[in-house]
């Protein structure tokens, strides 16, 4: 039967073989991949400016990007693609709330001004040109309305 | 109890059912707007909701932690805690930090990174902080007469949580990275390093109620937490399937976190087989209750529902859904929240002389906040499957898909409403016990 110092032992190398693994691996990841598969060379004074905006305004507390967030307004990662500019810029600027006459949810009126929305627009399309292996996957059908 | 300094662990577990409280508020709110009604909107958008719901979660748990490392510590190293007074003042900075950080959201200030909201000048008070308690932990362990296996894993994982707090704290350019390092905190934290704090704080409640021999449970305690590290450290690949991180992390993420559950599933046999084993029948019925359904849930809420979406060919359409919103519930609940209410059953008592357990309000605070939380699980999980379904294979746009399953969040709000009375029971009971008494002193 296993002793106690044996599960002891179980646990620390398990510990420390696994660690090291999981560095390593966070290393070559950061280091060697990362850089290549998110387009780092498109990440412009724009797209660090709209990333403050995003996370001083906790856009990430109604939405998801990549998937993470909440999950109470529509995920952003393809936004870009899905709405166009125009539409984005129209809903960042909106002095009031947005969705209030849509869809009845709201989102908190910020009333960007024209350079905020653009930094914000960078970044989404920055994000939505990253290679996330295969995220959002397409509907496998489509469906129509009726009325 | 069996030192005078124990009695410090009562603050602590005041604190945080206080925020518990405070945490099922801003719950219902969200519930509510997710109904459409978010009448709150102006002054408590649902980001705010969210991130106070979420925060104070962590931040009671931590509480209760630190109150049952208080409460632990001396009493497995056979030692007055090191020192009284920095508890007290660890204790009321930690609110006080807590509180503004509450405030701060109602003012749109925050770091927007979902659960490390804190904005940054609160970081390293949290910080400080935690150095404070760690210091006094560590010094009644290391000056007390016994360093026991229960008190260092217990050690041990409140050591690793504060560590791996940092890596959470370093700006990133790109949300990629940004993305990759919170994980280190929050995947870290939940299925890594509290699963020791949890199983340290389950060993000396399994000690103490059933009477089996500590050897016995410390070896187990060791082969759980060693099943923990080797599936949960290379299982955090389940948040980098899709964040922009190399494809191998499908691969190594997918198979380590499908062998996570086998820790939570140790953790549960390990329980039930112990209570089985034990010869003395401890009369405190109501934190056995506690004990053995943290084990239970846990794997469940934890374990089952965890491995339900964890594959990354299911994680594809589930990622962000919420269905992760109905695992996320019950894992915290079963696993950590259910932990800190046991060894809270276990030590009022002990703390105050008095023995108000076994009673009908004990007995229905346990199940109605147990059955509300399953009834919780059940809506999010319906709500999330129908979500999944129709916005990610059908295609149907995301508000309309919204509008469909609006239904189930009045479900979720009714499961919501036996939980919370449940959590009023529960409160009562503790309230009903008093203050912590020098006259509880027993000397075994
Ligand atoms: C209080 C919650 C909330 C917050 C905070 C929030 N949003 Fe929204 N947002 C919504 C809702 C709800 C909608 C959908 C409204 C509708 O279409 O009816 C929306 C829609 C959008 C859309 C259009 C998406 C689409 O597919 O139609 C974009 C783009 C957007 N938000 C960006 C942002 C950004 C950027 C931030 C942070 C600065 C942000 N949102 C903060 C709730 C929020
Ligand atoms: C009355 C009770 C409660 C209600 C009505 C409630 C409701 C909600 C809602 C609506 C969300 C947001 C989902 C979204 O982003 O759209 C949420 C998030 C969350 N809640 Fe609760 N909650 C309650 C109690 C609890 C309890 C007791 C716990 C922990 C034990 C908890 C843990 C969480 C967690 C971890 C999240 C984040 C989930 C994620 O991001 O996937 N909640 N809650
Ligand atoms: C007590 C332990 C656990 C707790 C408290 C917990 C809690 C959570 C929470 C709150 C989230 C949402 C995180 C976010 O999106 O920011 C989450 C996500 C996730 N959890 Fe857990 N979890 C636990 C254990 C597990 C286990 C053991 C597994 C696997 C077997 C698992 C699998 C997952 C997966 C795959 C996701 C990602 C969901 C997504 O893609 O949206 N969890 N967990
Ligand atoms: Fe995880």
């Amino acid at each position: 039967m296993l002793t106690k110092s044996q599960a002891k032992l179980f646990f620390l190398a398990g510990t420390v073989i696994f660690s090291v693994l999981f560095l390593g691996l966070s290393i070559d990841t950061h280091l060697n991949r990362v850089g290549e598969q998110t387009h780092e060379e498109n990440i412009t004074e724009g797209v660090i400016a709209g990333k403050h905006l995003w996370e001083e305004n906790n856009c990430m507390g109604c939405h998801t990007i990549m998937g993470e967030g909440a999950y109470y307004a529509p995920e952003l990662t393809k936004v870009v693609e899905r709405r166009g500019v125009p539409y984005i810029k129209g809903v960042l600027m909106s002095p009031t709330p947005w969705g209030e006459h849509t869809s009845g949810r709201k989102m908190v009126a910020y009333g960007f001004s024209d350079e905020e929305a653009n930094n914000l627009v960078e970044y989404l399309t920055w994000i939505g040109n990253i290679d996330l292996n295969g995220f959002p996957a397409k509907p496998q059908y489509k469906v129509e309305k009726n009325n | 109890m069996k030192f005078k300094t124990q009695k410090i662990a009562y603050w602590f577990f005041l604190s945080a059912l206080g925020l518990l409280a405070l945490q099922i508020i801003y719950g219902f709110i969200m519930g509510f707007a997710h109904m459409g009604m978010d009448g709150l909107h102006d002054i408590i958008p649902f980001n705010t909701a969210r991130a106070v719901h979420t925060n104070l979660l962590v931040c009671w748990l931590l509480l209760g932690f630190m109150g049952s490392a208080y409460y632990i510590i001396p009493e497995e190293s056979q030692n007055e805690l090191y020192s009284p007074k920095l508890a007290i003042i660890q204790l009321v900075s930690f609110l006080a930090v807590g509180v503004t950080a509450v405030i701060a959201y109602h003012l749109n200030w925050w770091e927007g990174r979902k659960f490390l909201e804190i904005p940054r000048p609160l970081d390293y008070l949290v910080v400080v902080n935690v150095l404070a308690f760690l210091f006094n932990i560590l010094m009644t362990l290391f000056t007390g007469k016994k360093q026991t296996t229960t008190a260092l894993v217990l050690a041990m994982g409140l050591l690793f949580a504060a560590l791996l707090y940092l890596p959470g704290m370093i700006w990133f350019d790109s949300q990629t990275l940004d993305s990759f390092y919170r994980w280190y905190v929050v995947h870290l934290w939940v299925e890594g390093v509290w699963e020791l704090i949890m199983g340290g704080i389950l060993a000396f409640l399994l000690i103490k109620i059933t009477g089996v021999d500590r050897e016995v449970i410390e070896k187990w305690l060791y082969v759980i937490v060693g099943l923990t590290f080797l599936s949960g450290i290379l299982g955090t690949g389940h948040h980098y399937y899709y964040i922009g991180a190399p494809s191998y992390w499908l691969w190594i993420g997918g198979i380590f976190s499908a062998l996570e559950p086998l820790a939570f599933l140790a953790m549960a046999l390990f329980a039930i087989n112990m209570y089985r084993k034990g010869e003395k029948k401890h009369p405190n019925k109501t934190a056995l209750n506690w004990t053995l359904g943290a084990a239970i849930t846990s794997f469940v809420g934890a374990g089952l529902l965890g491995a339900a979406h964890t594959l990354p060919n299911v994680n594809l359409y589930t990622h962000g859904t919420l269905v992760t919103a109905m695992h996320g519930h019950m894992a915290f609940w079963g696993a950590y929240a259910m932990i800190v209410l046991a060894i809270i059953a276990y030590a009022m008592p002990n703390l105050t002389g008095r023995k108000l357990y076994n009673n009908n309000m004990t007995m229905y605070a346990f199940w109605l906040s147990n059955i509300g939380m399953i009834g919780m699980t059940v809506a999010f999980g319906v709500a999330g499957v129908a979500q999944v379904y129709m916005e990610r294979i059908m295609g149907v746009d995301f508000m309309e898909t919204q509008k469909e399953i609006q239904p189930h969040f009045l479900v979720l709000v009714l499961c919501a409403t036996g939980f919370c009375a449940g959590i009023i029971l529960y409160i009562i009971n503790f309230l009903q016990y008093g203050k912590p008494s020098d006259e509880a002193l027993v000397s075994e």
